[in-house]
């Protein structure tokens, strides 16, 4: 009896353990997910269906997600200035666009395009961040938040052509979304896609963002890697081991940006459009809350992460929309997704254990 | 020759301490001749602004002596000043009573909303910036919930000129007609052509009085320790944590308060966006006078407020005449505020750097005399 108790014990405290690790605000999100999967049916929604969207946006957004993984690791904290990285995107996506590459060519010249832009940036962003040590997250947010209003300018006058990309009337100054068709539209998602009957799996674009993350986790394994975790970890430990943290602190921004220029082309293929002018401008936002729903904290995160929170991220932002308006007659979708979002941050922010170093 | 170079050493250091505020001068200076405005226009704008714009930056001033920094988060009390005037617009009150019942109906929110603000900050030593920040988005959101969904259902609201034709949730915007102005005009003076809202400026002088007393108090006192030195403000018997949740609860009342005066000159409030760029802005305005994270005066509010207001006058007219398009100029008064925070940042951050690795030198030189004298 006696043993039976404490046996009993044990299993409480390590199912409060699991928890714990885990995270509550993690377990009520995937409550919380699995809970409108579950009602999706009795509400006449498609579990197919709503199956297929989440895949199709988690193909859409996961890499992304992964654009957060080095910085994270170096210690940078979180990259709210992701959006420097989208606008090395763009300037990649609208240069393939001009000079007028089609079809699936035009989708590789983008990324080939943007890699310059995205290194250059991405050189500057992270010697600024070199300098600012402490005080990374709130800089990167407003160099992101600069970075974007400054493109806002230069998409008005930069001097763009292609009839498909520029206003109609005044034939300058590019239009705020410019379709992708006869582009790159679909060109992962629709790449080897597998239907049967109402679920599809976007197969291309979750080989893709596959490819990507094993060679990030690759990386992380060489000593490269294993000294850009180590610079994270214990600045001054890394630095006595002969570990050029500031070095590994610009590779981590730079490999970050050049993932955000990619991810957001991997986006547009998706979504159909090019988004440009605001449009970057809150796009940190859920990105930094999937990869911190998927577990990773302020300074700790892996590629599971980055697969699970996506998941649930875009579980949710799918989700609510549907079965929320057929249970209620209301879309409060938007407002729930702020909410959850932001307050997932502000729990990442406000942890005592992890992140209060500086 | 001596007293030359000496001025001219003087001019130096002054270019090199106010690097923004001069900057945002050579801006105004270029604009304002080529965006044509005549100086009536301009004077009679700049004067409506910083009547409507001064009382919601002065709130900034409290935080930055606590030594939290920019309170991103004086946009809940904005929400709280927005909530109370919905109220108000529901009950038809008008004019002068309506918006003093707005400020009084706004405090009890903006004391929740700022207690909750201050023990999150509390538990983010060090980030309070970032944090004030995410924080403001997620009582966004909780704003949105409550004003798109749970009033007229749940929170009785029965004027239909407020409420969704739906059954439940606010209009995008409710009329504040009954009480455009009301402040502003009570009072007024006309002065070469420019209208001069008195009564709004006197309630700012009493919070500028308010805060230069404020200073000079207890609390005020232990604010500027707990700035200075959390530990010692700790070791000498202050409650750190207290005194860091009063200064953000001032802080969002009077952002409460600003946000009420700033509407009611407005005339109409829209539900969903009045609140959201108006932290930005008004941080950006008090950067612009020459403020940094841990160090603002009421000066600063003035000189940000006026060079800041005037740019954003001149900007778009002055675009449009140069490049032919209006859009450029929009974008450029967008970029530039935002571009003055992210060196603002930037400053401080580096100086801070700087301050610390010389703190370290000088323990080590410290360290190295005292083993030299134990040899």
């Amino acid at each position: 009896m006696n043993a039976k108790t404490s046996e009993e014990k044990k299993v409480g405290a390590r199912i409060r353990g699991m928890i714990e690790s885990f995270g509550l605000p993690r377990l009520i999100i995937a409550g919380f997910l699995l809970l409108l999967f579950i009602a999706a049916p009795f509400v006449g929604a498609n579990f197919f269906t709503q199956l297929t969207n989440t895949l199709n946006r988690f193909g859409w957004n996961a890499i992304l997600v992964l654009a957060m993984v080095p910085m994270i690791h170096s210690g940078c904290g979180l990259n709210f200035g992701l959006p420097l990285g989208i606008i090395s995107g763009l300037l990649g996506a609208t240069l393939s666009i001009e000079l007028g590459f089609t079809g699936a060519l035009s989708f590789f010249m983008a990324i080939l395009l943007s890699t310059p832009f995205a290194l250059v940036l991405g050189c500057g962003y992270g010697w600024l961040l070199n300098r600012i040590k402490g005080g990374e997250m709130m800089i990167a947010t407003y160099v992101g938040f600069s970075s974007v209003s400054f493109m806002c300018m230069m998409w008005l006058l930069l001097p763009y052509h292609s009839p498909n990309m520029v206003w109609g009337l005044s034939g300058k100054g590019l239009r705020t979304t410019i379709s992708l068709e006869g582009y790159y539209d679909q060109v992962l998602s629709g790449f080897l896609q597998i239907k049967i009957g109402d679920f599809s799996i976007p197969t291309g674009s979750l080989l893709f963002f596959a490819l990507l993350a094993f060679a990030m986790w690759a990386f992380l394994h060489t000593k490269t890697g294993t000294a850009m975790t180590a610079a994270g970890s214990n600045p001054v430990f890394a630095k006595a081991a002969g570990v050029n943290v500031d070095k590994m602190r610009l590779l981590s921004v730079v490999m970050s940006t050049w993932l955000a220029a990619v991810g957001i082309l991997v986006y547009e293929q998706g979504f159909g459009f090019v988004q440009l002018y605001m449009a970057p401008f809150y796009m940190a936002l859920p990105a930094v809350s999937a990869i911190l729903i998927g577990g990773a904290s302020v300074n700790k995160a892996t590629i599971t992460n980055v697969i699970i929170g996506t998941f649930l991220y875009q579980g949710i932002v799918t989700m609510t929309p549907t079965v929320m308006n057929s249970m209620i007659h209301t879309d409060m979708s938007e407002v729930i997704r702020i909410i959850v979002s932001n307050g997932m941050i502000l729990y990442a922010l406000t942890r005592k254990t992890e992140g209060s170093k500086s | 020759m001596k007293n030359e170079t000496n001025l001219f050493k003087k001019l130096l250091r002054l270019i090199g301490d106010n690097p923004v505020p001069i900057m945002f001068v050579l801006i105004c200076l270029v604009c304002i001749p080529v965006s044509g405005f005549s100086p009536s226009y301009l004077l009679n704008e700049i004067i409506t602004r910083v009547g409507r714009n001064s009382f919601l930056i002065l709130c900034l001033l409290i935080p930055i002596m606590a030594g939290m920094g920019l309170n991103f988060g004086m946009t809940l009390g904005a929400m709280a000043g927005e909530i109370a005037l919905i109220f108000v617009a529901d009950w038809q009150i008008y004019g002068i009573p309506g918006v003093v019942l707005a400020m009084i109906l706004s405090i009890p929110f903006s004391v929740l909303l700022g207690t909750l603000c201050g023990k999150i900050l509390n538990r983010a030593k060090g980030k309070e910036m970032i944090t004030s920040y995410m924080i403001s988005f997620f009582v966004n959101g909780l704003y949105q919930l409550v004003v798109l969904y749970m009033m007229g259902a749940i929170i009785p609201i029965k004027h239909s000129s407020v409420k969704l034709p739906r059954g439940y949730g606010i209009r995008n915007t409710v009329s504040l007609k009954n009480m455009r102005q009301c402040l502003d005009n009570l009072l007024s003076v006309n002065l070469f052509g420019a209208k001069i809202p008195v009564l709004t400026f006197i309630l700012v002088a009493i919070l500028c009085l308010f805060i230069v007393w404020f200073r000079k108090t207890k609390l005020g006192q232990d604010m500027r320790a707990v700035g200075q030195d959390m530990q010692v403000a700790k070791d000498a018997g202050i409650n750190v944590e207290r005194t860091r949740v009063i200064s953000i609860v001032m802080s969002t009342v009077l952002a409460g308060f600003g946000m009420i005066i700033y509407l009611q000159n407005m005339g109409n409030l829209s539900t969903y966006s009045s609140h959201s760029q108006i932290g930005m802005f008004c941080i950006a305005a008090l950067l612009v006078g020459g403020a940094s994270v841990d160090r603002a005066s009421i000066g600063n509010v003035f000189l940000g407020v006026f060079l800041f207001h005037m740019m954003f006058i001149v900007a778009p007219s002055t675009g449009a005449k140069i490049t032919g398009d209006s859009m450029i100029g929009e974008y450029f008064r967008v970029f530039v505020s935002y571009a003055v925070i992210t060196v603002a940042l930037i400053m401080y951050e580096t100086k801070k750097r700087k301050k610390k690795s010389s703190a370290g030198k000088e323990l080590a030189a410290q360290q190295a005399a005292e083993e030299a004298e134990h040899e």
